[in-house]
């Protein structure tokens, strides 16, 4: 951080400037003038806890995508297909047993037993080819969605949340002060609060196990040298098996989380693909931490787009990427 | 070993060593003469469903995948983003020319429209291409799929130009000298000539001083760089050309269909046009037309023959998709790549040129 610092003093100027507005936006009781100018303060709140807990959910998805990319070189185009599968997985267990935190753990594991299975039949052929592996699994997805629609139809499902996530909460942020001057208080739903932490959870779960740990230490070798690692004696195909199924099943559980928040349909596998996608080239391909920059910073973007600038929402994502691609075309967090 | 190193391998032409520099083998090669008789003849022999349904529809795919094919072969830059451009040019047809929606349409005459779109999309797609020449392999496909997908979003929104999700209908075609150029006959030769410029400009193109570089600068780019090319200057200029290449493809699909909406730019749309490349051959420039007209004929006549062999003919999609992994697991250059195997393996063995590099 203070090498950062260090090094580019305009853009810590600009990020902390960004931070200390954006923070007392979210604090402050807006002035009356400012209630005029943009709108209530109730909607730009529910807009910026939409955005980060859609980032939250974005970074489930990504984070296994990224880690998949950054270990193995595998670019596994039918990610977004393990998204959903996860997602109908995680339904049709939630209507039969009427439990959701069971289908959380069907959904995972089923969808790493799909991980391992591409992994061991497909990627495994064709290591190093990134093109092969890109088309492959581009046909994959295309088979797998095709299979899905089949199976499941073209229709919405929702995942029930459960009785005692139901309902919104009342957070200690103001909105606007009632004319008899007491204080109206921001109600926002709890499951997706819940959610967010619980992705917040594996997130910093992810970057001890990656950083503090010997299995991580591993990890980490592998994205930087596998032939080396290879070399010391690690049964490496055992790690990339692993690695897979892991990143596959964080896929399955986002599905059933993207379930409960929004609805599944054909067509949600391309969409969280392309979003992993976008949030993986605007973080830096292969970094945890670079996808839940990546995933905060999408997710914001697309729900305050939508709220301040609705035509224009998909196009400010696409801004983004491009203005990253501009400035530092690696990614943002990313090391080369 | 780098990443666009590894991609460039799977794309070079595995017969380069066969191939010594030809000036127009074509005009030897008597195949290519009767298909192109045939091409002539067509509307003697075929009604007007096939003319239009299949042939004029395999052509226009097959000029798209051309584009495609143009960048990944003598480039080894992937870029799914040629529908893009071809449905940007489409678009820009509907709105600068003669439409069902007045409110939208310019009503210009289809020969200013049409060079207007032409311009607009070419310089649409080189925009596109130059930010995508920052990237190399994998992050190239990543990157020109996030632009097409945001275009397709972009157009389901924005109700100012592109008239939201229900697009522009009625588009006007070209009425001049008399003739009505939308109807089947005048429209499939159109499409014909048009698709056979592109075909003999990528063909010109690839031996053309322009072509060579750029196929230097795709086996190996520091070399080309050290050699005083300009090497993204080169890739940027293919991706002009080949935007140019697909927008002539949208302005025919969008007189082909007479609408235009964002179902026609939509991502799997964008994933076909890769696929038809793919299947038929990126080595070729035949080859997109040839997966093309797989890929038509599949999408035409699946339903049918899954329904025959009583299964379910709402998956044809399945079909495409078991068909192109197939595809791409055995043979890395399409169907045009396992051709030349099986001419190779009928051919007696003194006659093989370099040994079994062919077979790579």
């Amino acid at each position: 951080m203070s090498r950062f610092v260090e090094r580019h003093p305009a853009w810590a100027l600009i990020s902390i400037i960004a931070i200390a507005v954006g923070l007392w936006l979210v604090f402050a009781v807006w002035p009356p003038g400012l209630e005029e100018a943009i709108g209530r303060k109730r909607v730009f709140l529910n807009a910026v806890f939409n955005g980060i807990t859609l980032g939250g959910l974005y970074f489930l998805v990504a984070s296994g995508f990224t880690l998949i990319f950054g270990l193995m070189r595998n670019v596994n185009l039918a990610h977004g297909s393990l998204y959903l599968f996860g997602g109908y997985v995680g339904y049709a267990v939630s209507t039969a047993t009427g439990s959701w935190l069971l289908s959380f753990i069907v959904a995972f594991i089923l969808t790493a037993l799909v991980g391992v299975l591409l992994q061991l039949i497909v990627f495994r052929r064709m290591e190093g080819q990134d093109l092969r592996q890109t088309m492959v699994t581009i046909g994959l997805s295309i088979v797998f969605a095709d299979l899905m629609l089949w199976a499941c139809g073209g229709d919405f499902y929702q995942i029930q949340t459960p009785n005692w996530l139901i309902g919104p909460i009342e957070l200690p942020l103001v909105t606007a002060i009632k004319s008899s001057g007491e204080p109206v208080y921001l109600r926002y739903p709890l499951v997706r609060l819940v959610i967010f932490a619980a992705s917040v959870v594996i997130g910093v779960a992810m970057w001890l196990a990656l950083n503090r740990t010997r299995a991580g230490m591993i990890i980490r070798a592998g994205v930087d040298d596998r032939d080396i690692l290879a070399a010391t004696g690690v049964r490496i195909q055992l790690v990339f098996v692993a690695v897979f199924a892991f990143g596959a099943g964080l896929a399955g559980i986002a599905g059933v989380v993207g379930g409960t928040f929004q609805s599944l349909s054909p067509g949600e596998d391309i969409r969280f693909l392309l979003a992993s996608l976008v949030v993986v080239i605007v973080g830096g391909m292969g970094s945890i931490p670079g996808a839940a920059l990546g995933a905060l910073i999408i997710g914001l973007a697309e729900q305050l787009g939508s709220v301040y600038i609705p035509t224009y929402a998909i196009v400010v994502t696409f801004l983004i990427m491009v203005l990253v691609l501009a400035i530092r075309p690696q990614g943002l967090l990313a090391r080369r | 070993m780098s990443l666009a190193h590894d991609a460039r391998v799977t794309v070079r032409p595995a017969d380069v060593a066969q191939r010594p520099a030809r000036t127009w083998p074509e005009i030897n090669n008597p195949a290519a003469w009767i298909v192109a008789i045939i091409l002539l003849i067509m509307p003697l022999i075929a009604s007007g469903f096939f003319l239009i349904e299949i042939f004029a529809t395999t052509l226009i795919l097959g000029i798209m995948a051309l584009s495609l094919m143009f960048l990944a072969g003598y480039g080894g830059m992937v870029s799914l983003m040629q529908l893009t451009i071809a449905g940007f040019s489409a678009y820009m047809v509907a709105v600068f020319g003669v439409s069902g929606n007045a409110n939208i349409s310019l009503g210009w005459p289809w020969w200013l429209a049409v060079p207007m779109a032409l311009a607009l999309a070419t310089a649409f797609g080189t925009l596109g291409g130059a930010l995508a020449v920052r990237t190399e392999g994998i992050y190239t496909i990543m990157i020109t799929l996030a632009i097409g997908a945001a275009f397709y979003y972009f157009t389901n929104q924005n109700w100012a130009i592109f008239n939201g999700h229900t697009g522009i209908n009625t588009v006007a075609t070209p009425h001049f000298w008399g003739v009505n150029w939308r109807a089947d006959i005048p429209f499939y030769y159109i499409v014909l000539a048009v698709a056979a410029l592109c075909y003999f400009a990528v063909e010109y193109l690839s031996r053309a001083p322009f072509g060579l570089a750029l196929q230097g600068v795709r086996d190996n780019p520091r070399r080309m760089a050290a050699l005083g090319f300009n090497v993204n200057a080169h890739r940027v200029a293919a991706y002009a050309f080949a935007s140019f290449v697909a927008a002539l493809a949208g302005v025919l699909q969008v007189w082909n269909y007479r609408q235009i909406s964002p179902g026609s730019v939509s991502v799997g749309a964008c994933i076909d046009v890769l696929i038809i490349a793919v299947v038929g051959g990126i080595t070729r420039p035949i080859g997109p037309f040839i997966g093309a007209l797989i890929f038509v004929l599949l999408r035409t006549f699946a339903l049918d023959f899954l329904v025959r062999l009583g299964l379910d003919g709402n998956r044809f999609r399945l079909l495409i998709g078991l068909g192109f992994l197939a595809i791409v697991f055995w043979s890395s250059d399409g169907v045009i790549g396992l051709w030349q195997r099986w001419r190779q393996s009928r051919r007696p063995a003194a006659n093989r040129p370099g040994g079994g590099r062919g077979h790579g």
